[in-house]
């Protein structure tokens, strides 16, 4: 490493723990404390990645959050590695392994640099045009800009690491710990506020606690050493938790914030292991305090990437913070103050600084005449015109700016040099801040935008809110913080401040060359590539909105969401177009702030928690028996229980052979169940089904159709009479909590005067089902001393029963055309009456079977699944069920919309049966249906909604919805499928037992 | 994300709730005696105001109760809560 890139031991490295790393395959080494861009730059090494369009050379521009270009993908593991990262926040750990992005086939040689000797054809909206061109010509530049031009590689492997999600409930938020958050934060606490501070980075205090600055005097004590006083006192105040390497991604309405805690990933990778490697915290506060700070701004002038040339306040942070110095010949370029100070930082280590060129005519302010004194050339009135050096910087050409500041004059000096800090000024950060809906104001003579109109209880405070010199941060900070927390103190009111005073200012957004534009590569944005030129083509081609000058551009829309830039762009449409910034508004930032994992957005809600699954309480016999299951809403349903390596149609077939046969049992707990009690009990019933329920009698059942207000079918079930009062309504399994939620509403809302109560009882019961010509004798032998006999217990009747101890309800129900009894009992209990049934069934082959096989024999019967055979837009009438709608009743939900003309017309989809011609042809489910062939355009008459080959009828069977289809009984239509024509003929849905003669069996 | 102010239970957050849409449109109690258009009418026209809405909310995680909210749909401000069968503010 060459040594003399590191000056005086800093306070925030460890040089006493060293710790190597791989960039690029290649072995470094930096200290405890590093980022993995200090310790690069301690290296000497500034070329770091390649830039998205025109693969130029790119080096580390910033020393913070908002890195454009030093993009790295972290980890080359196939499970752990992590692609955008930006190379100034990675903290070095032992075993760090990066490598550059953007670049194929590497850093130093890249292919898609041909990109940059191109540039004069690929100018802005270049990838829109080309989308636009024949998709077939898409395809071939797919491939090449995807290998060149990607953004980093995504992990090929599960990720292995532990991601989690805590809710954060705090009276004050103080986002930032600069010096404005640490002093608000400390004050909220003393205040009694439940308060969290929280900061991106490792250490506290933001640019105060490092930066040596001789002019800024607190109570006698240089700035630095104030702020680390006060750091030290914040430990001690109660109610204040800390959270460092948490970052703010996103600012929501009321004050509901998300923030990634980063907890291991400056960690060695043994201290990773088993740890939670991030965190996302869903905070809400009551008050939320901004404090985060100001970006600097680049200066846009020709050639203004090159490696080599980075932000002032960066050169500075590395010298004062890492101890590292980016370069040994340095130059600044300026239009304020700051960059003084990072002169004078460079200057009083021993460093030395050629020259500084600022675009302003002259400065007096005491850090000018310091750096003047210590023998420093100023240029003043220059700008720029040009810069060489491919992969690291090694001179700039200066000219004379004319006195409008639009072009230059004079002669081209050339100053050598390999490391340029540039200064444009400060861009208060209020992307937070507009996040939450903030609205902002341009200040013209700082050209920022600010912080105008809060939209929930929050504030803004220090350079986030304008504030930039230590005197007006704190007396400002002192006032608003008092209002705003409504405290009669603070204990930072009366400090005495000696802080800088800048009092010349020049802004030019874009810095004239003395060669044309169009000859001139002045970077605006870039990650994304986007030059001014770019930005004035846009105009030129009539963009004016500058939303759709960003996008037309790109400026703005990296992972950076062009942090640098933005502010130059919207300067740039400004004086071209001949409009004040303040009218022309900002483009939206969108959370997230940096880029979030996508590990930390999942949290714990992966693999077999990203749903909740619920299990009957017969599951653990389903898994014991070797059912496969499948999910119904959220339930694990058994699907079919295989014997003896079966394939799923053979077990099907089997199933449903033996439950008509013999004996079948279904776990049929899924089922929604509401109790519903109230002396207006039957009344309610009349109005949300399509049935008269007044006249049911007690211990009787019925089958019960709901519609939606639109008069289409949205449920449907058996709904049994308890008492007088008292009903037990079943629903689908899927739609259990819609129907639930649906019949509150209009309880609730639209009949407020029934008295009537619903209760979802659907956990509270497990049902088992059994079927077929046996069922009696083995619910007999379960209950002996139950009268089972047709005058006792009819179909569609239910009695109240005991087996053993435990109390059941028995409904004699079917849905399989078989006699069946359906037996409730409490949960609990569910597995063990299931086991008795099959105890009981065993002399009677009694058969467990799944969804696939009830499906299988409702369909052979002709029974609708609602959700399955109907989508939302078919009638009762469409289902040839006009039996169900009562024409009696004055009302019911969805009556009026049966009588709409065009839930009349005859041409409706409606449901039918259809059988194939060749009977052992299955139709697919979703099949098209059409009456002739070759017709073109196709005219689609319907599709299959249920198909099934049935081992009862021995034939294929099928359920579909048709136009006009009950007119159509005995016509033949044809199902074109990719490579036949299946001749089906339409015939009646009751495909078996069409005389209900086995119900009673 | 808001934190809503159930009636019932207090201060909720947005998740325990569900949206019902337009409030204060009451179902016909004649529903046979209207025209196809009056029916429409009904059944399918919504305001959808940018600005103060007068909506229907249910605490569906929650209390289950339905309740009606003044809200700025423009910046989300919720104005006003108040139960079913209470009348409108005037503006
Ligand atoms: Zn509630």
């Amino acid at each position: 490493m060459p040594s003399n890139l590191r000056v005086k031991s800093s306070e925030f490295i460890d040089e006493t723990i060293r710790i190597s790393f791989k960039f690029n395959g290649k072995s470094y080494h930096g200290f405890k404390g590093d980022t993995l861009a200090s310790a690069l730059l301690a290296n000497d090494v500034h070329l770091v990645g390649r830039s998205f369009k025109y693969h130029r050379p790119r080096g580390i521009m910033t020393a913070g959050s908002e890195e454009p270009n030093a993009i790295v993908q972290v980890n080359d593991k196939t499970n752990r590695t992590e692609p955008n990262v930006r190379a100034t926040e990675v903290e070095i750990y032992e075993g760090l392994e990066a490598s550059s992005q953007n670049c194929w086939p590497n850093v130093n040689f890249d292919i898609g640099g041909i990109n940059n000797a191109l540039s004069a054809f690929l100018p802005a909206g270049f990838y829109y045009k080309t989308f636009m061109w024949p998709a077939s010509f898409w395809e071939k530049y797919e491939y090449f800009i995807r290998h060149s031009a990607g953004l980093g590689k995504s992990p090929t492997e599960k990720d292995p690491d532990i991601y989690d999600h805590r809710h954060v409930h705090c009276d004050v938020l103080v986002v930032g710990a600069g010096i404005s958050g640490i002093l608000a934060a400390k004050n909220a606490a003393k205040n009694n506020f439940k308060t969290l501070l929280v900061d991106e980075k490792n250490e506290l205090g933001g640019a105060t606690i490092y930066q040596n600055r001789e002019f800024n005097i607190i109570e006698g004590l240089s700035s630095s050493d104030w702020i680390k006083k006060e750091i030290q006192e914040l430990k001690h105040i109660k109610n204040l938790e800390i959270k460092t390497r948490t970052s703010v991604a996103a600012y929501h309405s009321y004050n509901y914030l998300l923030a990634r805690e980063n907890l291991t990933d400056h960690l060695e990778k043994k201290d990773k292991q088993g740890k939670i490697r991030q965190r996302l915290l869903k905070i809400r506060a009551k008050k939320v305090i901004l404090s985060t700070g100001a970006l600097e701004r680049p200066l846009i002038f020709n050639n203004n990437d090159r490696p080599g040339i980075m932000l002032s306040s960066a050169v500075n942070k590395y010298a004062d913070f890492y101890g590292v110095v980016s370069g040994k010949k340095n130059v600044f370029f300026t239009n304020n103050d700051s960059a003084y100070e990072s002169a004078l930082c460079l200057h009083n280590k021993g460093i030395k600084v050629e020259a500084i060129i600022d675009i302003r005519e002259n400065s007096d302010s005491k850090i000018v005449k310091t750096v003047e004194n210590a023998g420093i050339a100023i240029h003043w009135s220059h700008t720029i015109v040009d810069t060489k050096g491919y992969k690291r910087l090694n001179s700039i050409s200066v000219m004379k700016l004319s006195n409008d500041g639009l072009s230059v004059t004079g002669n081209k000096i050339d100053i050598s040099c390999d490391c340029l800090g540039v200064a444009g000024g400060w861009t208060p950060a209020v992307h937070l801040f507009t996040q939450s809906g903030g609205k902002l104001t341009f200040n013209e003579s700082d050209k920022v935008f600010l912080p105008n109109k809060y939209p929930s209880d929050q504030l803004s405070v220090g350079s986030c809110n304008g504030d930039f010199k230590i005197k007006e941060i704190i007396n400002n900070l002192s006032t608003n913080l008092k209002q705003f927390l409504k405290i009669e103190k603070t204990d930072f009111d009366n400090l005495s401040i000696e802080s800088e005073e800048e009092n010349s200012k020049r802004n030019i957004w874009l810095l004239p060359s003395d060669k044309s534009i169009g000859k001139t590569k002045p970077f605006v944005d870039y990650q994304n590539d986007a030059t001014a030129k770019d930005i004035k083509l846009a105009l030129r081609e009539g963009f004016r909105s500058i939303e759709h000058v960003k996008r037309y551009t790109t400026t703005g829309m990296g992972t950076d969401q062009g942090k640098l830039g933005n502010m130059h762009a919207l300067g740039i449409i400004a004086d071209t177009a001949g409009v004040k910034m303040g009218e022309l508004g900002t483009t939206t930032f969108r959370p997230p702030y940096t880029p979030l994992t996508f590990g930390t957005i999942v949290g714990r809600n992966v693999g077999e928690y990203f749903d909740i699954f619920r299990r009957t309480p017969m599951n653990d016999w389903h898994i014991e028996n070797k059912a496969e299951f499948e999910n119904v809403g959220q339930w694990k349903r058994a699907w079919y229980y295989p014997v003896n390596g079966e394939s799923m149609h053979d077990a099907v077939q089997r199933e449903s052979k033996a439950a008509r046969e013999s004996a079948g049992i279904l776990d049929a707990s899924t089922l929604g169940k509401i109790d519903i009690q109230g002396s207006d009990a039957s009344e309610f019933l009349n109005r949300v089904y399509t049935n008269a329920w007044s006249k049911l009698g007690i211990g009787k059942c019925r089958y019960g159709l709901m519609l939606n207000e639109d008069g289409m079918v949205y449920d449907d079930g058996v709904t049994t009479r308890l008492g007088e009062n008292h009903y037990l309504m079943t629903t689908t399994t899927g739609g259990a909590a819609n129907v639930l939620g649906k019949l509150e509403d209009y309880l609730q809302t639209e009949w407020p005067e029934l008295d009537v109560y619903l209760t979802s009882v659907t956990d509270h019961y497990a049902t088992t089902s059994i079927c077929g010509p046996n069922s009696k004798k083995i619910l007999n032998k379960i209950i002996p001393d139950l009268d089972l006999s047709e005058e006792s217990f009819p179909h569609m009747s239910f009695k109240n029963a005991q087996i053993g101890n435990i109390k059941c309800r028995i409904m004699r129900i079917s849905f399989t055309g078989e006699h069946s009894y359906e037996i409730n009992v409490q949960a609990n209990y569910g597995k063990a009456i299931w086991e008795k049934c099959m105890e009981a069934g065993k002399e009677f082959n009694i058969t467990p079977y799944g969804t696939e096989t009830m499906h299988l024999l409702r369909a052979e019967k002709g029974f609708i699944i609602v959700g399955q055979d109907t989508d939302g837009t078919m009638t009762p009438i469409d289902l040839q069920m006009d039996w169900i709608v009562s024409k009696k009743k004055y009302d019911f939900i969805g009556k009026r919309s049966l009588y709409r003309s065009d839930t009349m017309k005859e041409e409706r989809k409606q449901l039918v049966g259809l059988l194939t011609d060749d009977p052992n042809i299955v139709l697919e489910e979703g099949a098209q249906i059409v009456s002739k062939l070759n017709e073109s355009p196709v005219n689609m008459l319907g599709h299959v909604t249920s198909s099934y080959y049935s081992p009862n009828l021995k034939k294929s069977i099928a359920l579909a919805v048709v136009r006009s289809g009950k007119h159509m009984m005995g016509k033949k239509l044809f199902i074109p499928m990719e490579n036949k024509n299946i001749n089906v003929t339409v015939a009646n849905p009751v495909f078996f037992d069409s005389e209900n003669k086995r119900l009673n069996a | 994300m808001f934190v809503i102010n159930c009636p019932y239970c207090g201060e909720r957050d947005q998740q325990e709730f569900k949206a019902g849409g337009e409030a204060h449109i009451e179902r016909p109690k004649q529903p046979t005696e209207l025209s196809d258009d009056e029916w429409a009418e009904y059944l399918f026209m919504r305001k959808n105001i940018k600005g103060i809405q007068f909506e229907r909310w249910n605490h569906a995680h929650g209390c289950r109760k339905w309740f009606n909210m003044v809200r700025d749909t423009s910046n989300d401000e919720i104005k006003l809560i108040y139960k079913m069968g209470e009348r409108p503010p005037s503006e």
